[in-house]
């Protein structure tokens, strides 16, 4: 008998019609599609099959499984989400060691070329026992794993980017997916972590259009990214009016004043956080009062402190400006002697 | 490494090491240049009271008003407005007080007791659009008046162009237009900024360390020659 479609296993899993064509809705409005489309949407995920899912965790702290898993009794995208035939994932499956690593075997075989590879965490370039799974390094695992895949997900910024092992001084030689696949379809769903409904959402999309949704330059879906976490915030009037908090207990602060003199790094971040939200759409970290630390973007932990406003370059130092000072009155001073030296010789002759 | 990375790292730097260097190039070969010893009788003597040529000149004169009007004018509303931007747009507070942090240990709250005001964006898009407008209105007036059409040469032009370019990027990174993401909008318009440091010190653009003396020079001259300033 072959795999129940998508439809078949939420009705089983007591999800309504109407639970599940909000969820499409919802979905529809995220991509940035008609609502009309939801409909459209329903009908192409309820005969979806099953799709075969590896997941690889490589250099991660499990934020990014912790994110999709974090659901809040049993939500539509978590449903959605056990409903992919999830043959591999060593932090959630049951079995282990040599079990587990013949599960992913036979799937990869069984699925050659069809199934979807998922990839959390960055991958370590430098000594291979860096990061091993059941013995195997993490370089030599994934591409292995990518040979047979139809699309890859880097799930999150470790993944998409590099994210934090990659930052100065990247010591294990991190490197995101792309810089180690380069002949398959990946999508990128960063972010440190992601946020579950996009997971869920680019994966809707992947099993209703049987193909890779469009991206942005960083291989993003531009459904999600397309646009600033800035352009979509609720504080963002407060930005056009000037009105800042200075610190995170003032009074402008409590008044929910624009977080910008506070470091926020909304208007460089491109994430879905200021509409979608977490926890089940109940606030994200600019509503809970601190800023964005721009956490889907390459490098985000390289990029000055978190709590230095956007507008702060590096300029230099005390050390670089003395130094200019030094040199720049030196020259000053020659220069004028030069000209001295020339003015007295003209008064002379 | 990104275009604002660069644009926010080394060409930040680079930039504001040239223009240091350059303006105290510039100053000092100035300023330590030899003054010819003036052997008359002052009939004024009290030479520093020229130094009211400052002021005076900074303002249009009756009898050359229908000459000078539009230059004045347009000179007044590109400065106030370019200065308003410069000095009291939010994000340029902040960068100042992170020099000002850098070097001082502090920043103006912390040296006086008070904070440095901002004004809302919307004022500042105002000033910044004036601005434009009044550069652009020279540039037209300096191609159509042959007399300035003649004497004008690569500097006025450059200078120019160094001086409108962060205005014209500033405000479209602000309002996020040219279809372009916003962080290469920033980067253009910091881009276009570190241009201006570093012509600034080698062109024209140096007046504005230069006029006030200049016209304090002149002042006492003239009043130490007895002239009615």
């Amino acid at each position: 008998m072959s795999s129940p479609t998508l439809g078949q296993f939420l009705r089983a899993r007591g999800v309504t019609r109407r639970e599940f064509l909000r969820f499409c809705t919802a979905t529809a409005s995220a991509m940035g599609l008609s609502a009309s489309l939801a409909p459209r949407i329903a009908a192409a995920l309820e005969q979806a099959r099953r799709p075969s899912v590896i997941w690889l965790p490589f250099q991660e702290c499990t934020g990014c499984t912790e994110s999709i898993t974090r659901a809040h009794g049993a939500t539509i995208e978590s449903l959605i989400f056990e409903a992919i035939s999830l043959d591999y994932q060593h932090t959630l499956q049951a079995a282990a060691g040599d079990a587990a690593e013949s599960a992913r075997a036979r799937a990869m075989q069984e699925n050659f070329g069809e199934y979807l590879l998922i990839v959390d965490g960055s991958i370590p370039t430098g000594n291979p026992g860096y990061s091993t799974i059941a013995g195997h390094d993490n370089l030599s695992m994934l591409e292995e794993a990518a040979k047979g895949a139809a699309a890859i997900v880097a799930l999150g910024t470790c993944a998409a980017f590099g994210g934090i092992p990659h930052a100065n001084p990247n010591p294990t030689g991190a490197v995101a997916v792309s810089d180690v696949v380069r002949n398959k379809p990946i999508i990128n769903i960063s972010g440190c972590p992601p946020i579950p409904v996009v997971i869920t959402g680019v994966l809707a999309q992947y099993l209703t259009f049987g193909k890779v949704p469009e991206l942005d330059a960083l291989g993003r879906p531009i459904a999600y990214y397309g646009q600033t976490i800035h352009d979509r915030c609720y504080r963002r009037p407060f930005y056009e009016r000037g009105q800042f908090a200075e610190s995170f207990d003032d009074e402008g602060a409590r008044r929910g004043w624009c977080l910008y003199k506070l470091g926020c790094k909304g208007p460089v971040t491109y994430n879905a956080c200021a509409t979608v939200k977490w926890n089940n759409g109940t606030s994200f970290p600019i509503e809970a009062g601190h800023g964005c630390i721009g956490c889907s973007e390459p490098d985000f932990w390289d990029k000055g402190g978190f709590y230095q406003p956007l507008s702060t370059g590096n300029w230099g130092t005390a050390k670089t400006v003395g130094t200019a000072i030094g040199v720049g009155a030196a020259l000053g001073i020659a220069s004028a002697a030069l000209a001295r030296r020339r003015q007295k010789a003209a008064e002379g002759s | 490494m990104t275009l604002l990375d660069f644009a926010r790292g080394p060409a930040l730097q680079w930039s504001v090491t040239i223009f240091i260097v350059g303006v105290l190039w510039r100053l000092l070969g100035v300023f330590l240049l030899r003054t010819r010893k003036d052997l008359s009788e002052p009939r004024k003597p009290a030479a520093w009271k020229g130094l009211k040529l400052i002021a005076l000149r900074s303002w249009p004169r009756r009898e050359f008003l229908e000459g000078t009007a539009f230059g004045e004018v347009m000179g007044y509303a590109f400065h106030v407005g370019f200065l308003m931007a410069l000095f009291f747009f939010a994000p340029h507070v902040l960068f100042f007080a992170d020099i000002s942090r850098g070097l001082l240990g502090t920043d103006l709250r912390g040296l006086v007791g008070f904070g440095w005001p901002t004004l809302p964006n919307g004022i500042i898009t105002l000033v910044s659009a004036v601005s434009v407008a009044a550069l652009v209105a020279v540039l037209i007036h300096r191609f159509v008046n042959p007399v300035k059409r003649l004497i004008s040469n690569f500097d006025d032009y450059f200078s120019w162009f160094v001086t409108i370019a962060p205005l014209v990027t500033g405000m479209v990174a602000f309002s996020h237009l040219a279809g372009w993401p916003y962080e290469r909008l920033l980067a253009v318009h910091l881009l276009s900024v570190e241009l201006l440091l570093v012509w600034f010190p080698f062109g024209k653009l140096m007046h504005a360390f230069t006029i006030f003396a200049a016209r304090g020079a002149t002042g006492m001259i003239f009043e130490r020659r007895g002239a009615s300033l």
